[in-house]
């Protein structure tokens, strides 16, 4: 801990009691950060200095801690993950910053992901937007041979592009509008891309779009912020395929849809 | 309650998107017409008059055309509206604290600046030119509207002209953003052919919002 090539951080982080409260940017000095280490280390630093001191700890969501879970989210200095390309929080490694820096630390911003504690947002909405169909259920019977459904190379990669995406929020916190049309027509883009996914595909955009503009997620302008943004790198056009997906279903699909 | 899923459409934020999108490249393509028209001014007095006789001639067939004008423009104005106040609501109040610039241009932040200066515009310009004086000319032996002269006229002031200008550096500004965002909201965007459109997008604005502003500074010396 005490090599030498460790420094210091002035940090502001948002704390925030509980949903209802009031939050603020409150002033941290840590010390002993290691280039080495990741951002939510740092910010385990910091947490161990303050439970010594009988402070409470910042609330902060993570789990598997390498880049595929999207459970940490934050804005570092205003960008959601910090802006890196392709990295989510707790990839982001400390030797981008240096002795002296202050960065400003706070919770994703959109209403559709109220803010639990501190860092910790409630981002279940983007759970309540997949289980209207970001999934297949057309009963298919047995497993088939593999070869028996024939996909392109080229269509399988780019479903495969767009099933990268970890759910982590980011294009909603980065996006000026708090829209979710990212991660939506992420998952739309690769279930229609398949045939698997074919049979359901009319309901499976009309319904998840429906949630999606029911939950307080804003109406997209194409500012393409989410793109810059995505961990993943997943690419607005997918948002394009979920928007032609929609379309045609809404023009084409017989059965009624339910509203609640 | 069920309802149908047309219905769902224009409710949605993806239907009222398409809509808005949709009409956003038809008043694209009316103001290429428009431009083109305007070119005219440039050949002479009697060219001007003879095409806007011309259209003043459609007589019924012309109000027909201009309320589709003019619904297709509330259409696009009101559910544009409608979208970003929404909007407003969608980040909490901490809005400020979100940095952009990734992906967000200047052109597409200020979407809703430039295109209420353009609704500004749109109502001033016609009452100063379609609404203007009505001068009265024979061009071979017909009477015609002099509208040559009203342009020409309004033009004369600098104020007029400037605000013009500005007007027009607002309306490449809404259509460099537009352009290309409407085929993405259609969902015409493929890696394919999607640099192009934005290409094509980009090179709308400049023409278009030059093109304009071009032919009322000539205007404005012509009358000088
Ligand atoms: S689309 Fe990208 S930014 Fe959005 S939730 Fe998925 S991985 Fe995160
Ligand atoms: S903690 Fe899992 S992606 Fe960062």
């Amino acid at each position: 801990m005490s090599s030498d090539n460790t420094f210091s951080l002035n940090l502001k982080i948002w704390r925030q009691k509980g949903a209802n409260a009031e939050g603020k940017l409150v002033d941290y000095h840590v010390d002993h950060v290691s280039p080495d280490m990741s951002f939510l280390e740092m910010i385990d630093v910091l947490n161990e200095q303050l439970v010594r001191k009988g402070e409470d700890p910042i609330a902060f969501d993570h789990d598997c801690r390498e880049g595929i879970c999207g459970m940490c989210s934050m804005m570092i200095d205003g960008k959601a993950h910090g802006g890196y390309k392709n990295t989510t929080t707790c990839q982001v490694h400390m030797r981008l910053y240096k002795n002296g820096d202050t960065i400003v630390v706070e919770p994703f911003r959109a209403s559709a992901f109220p803010i639990v504690k501190d860092l910790a947002v409630d981002r279940s909405a983007i759970d309540k937007v997949m289980i209207k169909g970001g999934y297949i259920s057309a009963n298919t019977g047995n497993a088939q041979d593999g070869n028996s459904i024939l996909i392109p190379k080229p269509i399988a990669d780019e479903a495969m592009d767009a099933a990268a995406c970890i759910g982590c929020g980011a294009c909603v916190a980065s996006c000026p509008n708090g829209s979710g049309m990212l991660f939506m027509g992420a998952k739309i883009s690769q279930l229609a891309l398949l045939p698997q996914g074919q049979p359901e595909a009319p309901q499976r955009a009309l319904n998840m779009v429906h949630e999606h503009d029911t939950l307080g997620f804003g109406n997209c302008t194409n500012h393409a912020e989410c793109e810059a943004t995505c961990p993943k790198g997943i690419s607005i056009e997918h948002i394009a395929r979920m928007n032609r997906e929609y379309i045609k279903a809404a023009f084409t699909y017989h059965e009624k849809t339910r509203s609640e | 309650m069920a309802t149908s899923a047309v219905t769902h459409y224009f409710r949605s934020s993806i239907g009222r998107k398409q809509l808005v999108a949709i009409t956003g490249l038809a008043l694209c393509g009316f103001l290429v017409g428009h431009l083109t028209g305007n070119l005219l001014l440039l050949v002479s007095s009697d060219a001007f008059n003879i095409y806007a006789h011309k259209l003043i001639s459609l007589g019924a067939l012309l109000y027909v055309i201009e309320a589709g004008l003019a619904a297709v423009f509330l259409v696009h104005l009101g559910l544009a509206m409608k979208l970003n106040m929404e909007n407003m609501q969608s980040k909490g109040k901490y809005q400020q604290k979100t940095k952009t610039g990734r992906g967000t241009t200047f052109a597409s932040q200020t979407m809703p600046y430039t295109g209420v200066m353009l609704l500004v515009f749109l109502i001033l310009h016609l009452i100063s030119l379609k609404f203007g004086t009505h001068y009265e000319t024979t061009v071979d032996g017909v009477v015609m509207r002099d509208l040559y002269r009203t342009t020409i006229e309004y033009f004369r002031s600098p104020i007029a002209t400037a605000w013009y200008v500005i007007a027009m550096a607002a309306a490449a500004l809404h259509t460099s953003h537009g352009f290309a965002s409407a085929f993405q909201t259609m969902g015409w965007n493929h890696g394919k052919y999607f640099k192009n459109v934005k290409r094509l997008g980009l090179i709308y604005a400049i023409v278009v919002g030059a093109g304009f502003a071009g032919i009322s500074i000539w205007c404005h010396l012509k009358g000088v």
